[in-house]
């Protein structure tokens, strides 16, 4: 057992993760999730504005990431739209575009009583990272004359009065890098006292718990974080507990728990082969 | 001059940042370095893009190993280019019928569209997913308690691994309510806010008065070695 286990081919391996990430996503496995003291405090940054708050929506990620955070976005989204709050949706990244577009496709399908221009518009991507930031704290025509469909902010109602991102009542980034939640808090944040929420990815969290409460109001961290903010919001609003493609986060939790069990059981079978190889003197 | 110029411009446009910060008279300032920063952040995606295609093309023309693979970079460089810029599949925005280049770039069934979902997002998808697969058989070989350091990091690591699925509630369901803490789940939060933020705010820290002391090297022209060597 002891040789089998040392020489094991690292495809049986790969096999094993294959197999228990595949089972739970076929099987449909969803596991009840506990909200968390973070996913409250996120969702309660979203629930305590009245109806109507301006909420800037920067989706710093591309598809790479979108596996851990769009369904986190699409959550922002839906809880946005439920509560008839008007979402600003810009990027940072080059892809991150098309991810905001994604968002925009489900408020057009499931909150079809939703305009654009009214209640939700699009800035399109601009190069320069932080400085985009920095420039939109002061003079967002500045940066953005246009919305990504070439219409001038003066002629959106929703824009129209809107002079820089200090006319937000919060900022809710979706990040999976730089520039990302860091610099939303070094430059619009913490500068001008806009009330920010986070979602990031699992990496990242570690970096951005130093920043709650002052800087940040909260942190979602991972798919795991996108689970209990669903779960949050199913609480509270049963028409959305009753759409499936709104959890989303909750389905790729099974996945995710059978996934670690493996990585858990592999750590102990190596150290335990680890401890009889030295025993033995193979080490 | 060629180590001059820049140096000037470089010491200029610190101090001009710095004093449009702290002094509201001269925050406009500080707007207008932005603006040129952009500007210059566009130029330098065309200067990254023409020194990709320069590193490939001497790697293609002194035949180095793998010159194959500076082929397809490109090829498929120059064709998302030349689709992109033409908005290749893109029908004009209805705002302004009348200029055909006026659609949205990433319009649904348009050229670059087409590159995006079919390439990019796979591609980019099956990059990270394949860590997965990496980080097993690292857990497997590398993941070792030699010592109390590393015994201490993998039972952090275990109990967080655990903590962030339902298995952190599942595990520890029996244990009664004085002992909740104990739950891998509740271990996870305390992990994640007292040792986690205290380490990580100290790294903060560190990092913010090295970038002080660095930027301060370069504002004042003792630090020029982002000037390259010749």
């Amino acid at each position: 057992m002891y040789q089998f286990l040392k020489n094991l081919d690292r495809r049986w391996i790969f096999l094993s993760m294959l197999l228990a990430v595949a089972i739970p996503i076929l099987s449909r496995i969803v596991f009840p999730e506990v909200v968390s003291k973070q996913a409250k405090m996120v969702f309660d940054a979203v629930e305590s504005l009245p109806e109507g708050s301006n909420i800037l929506l920067s989706y710093d990620f591309d598809p790479a990431s979108e596996g851990e955070l769009l369904p986190m976005a699409q959550a922002f989204t839906r809880h946005c739209s439920v509560k008839g709050h008007k979402q600003y949706y810009m990027a940072l990244w080059p892809l991150g575009s098309p991810m905001v577009d994604k968002s925009l496709d489900t408020i057009r399908s499931e909150y079809p009583d939703l305009e654009y221009g009214i209640d939700y518009m699009k800035f399109d991507y601009k190069a320069g990272g932080e400085a985009v930031i920095r420039m939109i704290t002061t003079d967002l025509r500045g940066m953005f004359p246009l919305d990504s469909q070439g219409v001038s902010l003066d002629e959106i109602p929703m824009t129209k009065n809107i002079k820089n991102i200090q006319d937000m009542d919060l900022i809710i980034n979706v990040s999976a890098g730089d520039p990302g939640t860091k610099q939303w808090v070094q430059f619009a944040s913490t500068p001008f006292g806009i009330t920010t929420v986070s979602g990031c990815t699992g990496v990242q969290a570690p970096q951005m718990y130093p920043y709650i409460p002052k800087q940040l109001a909260g942190v979602l961290g991972a798919i795991k974080a996108a689970a209990e903010y669903e779960a949050a919001i199913d609480e509270s609003y049963p028409e959305i507990a009753a759409n499936p493609k709104a959890q989303e986060a909750k389905r790729r939790m099974g996945p995710q728990l059978v996934a670690h069990g493996l990585m858990v059981g592999l750590i102990i079978i190596g150290n335990c082969i680890y401890y009889v190889g030295r025993k033995r003197g193979d080490v | 001059m060629k180590r001059l110029v820049p140096l000037i411009i470089a010491i200029c446009a610190g101090f001009v940042l710095i004093i449009a910060n702290f002094i509201p008279y001269a925050q406009n300032w500080g707007s207008t370095a932005q603006e040129w920063f952009n500007i210059l952040a566009v130029g330098a995606m065309v200067l990254g893009g023409g020194n990709l295609i320069k590193l490939h093309l001497m790697k293609v023309s002194a035949k180095n190993k793998g010159w194959g693979y500076s082929v397809v970079t490109i090829g498929c460089f120059f064709a998302t280019l030349i689709i992109g810029l033409s908005k290749m599949g893109v029908h004009p925005n209805p705002i302004y019928p009348d200029y055909a280049w006026s659609g949205y770039y990433l319009e649904e069934g348009s050229g670059l569209w087409w590159i995006y979902e079919h390439m990019v997002v796979p591609l980019t998808s099956m990059m990270f997913a394949m860590l997965a697969f990496y980080v097993a058989t690292a857990a497997f070989r590398a993941f070792r308690a030699k010592n109390t350091e590393a015994t201490l990091l993998l039972v952090t690591a275990g109990i967080v691994l655990l903590g962030r699925t339902y298995a952190g509630v599942w595990l520890f369901g029996w244990l009664p309510e004085s002992m909740e803490w104990l739950r891998f789940d509740n271990l996870t939060v305390w992990i994640m806010d007292i040792p986690n933020t205290a380490g990580t705010r100290a790294i903060t820290i560190g990092i913010a008065l090295g970038v002080v002391a660095t930027s301060l090297r370069i504002l004042l022209g003792v630090d020029r070695s982002y000037l390259g060597q010749d």
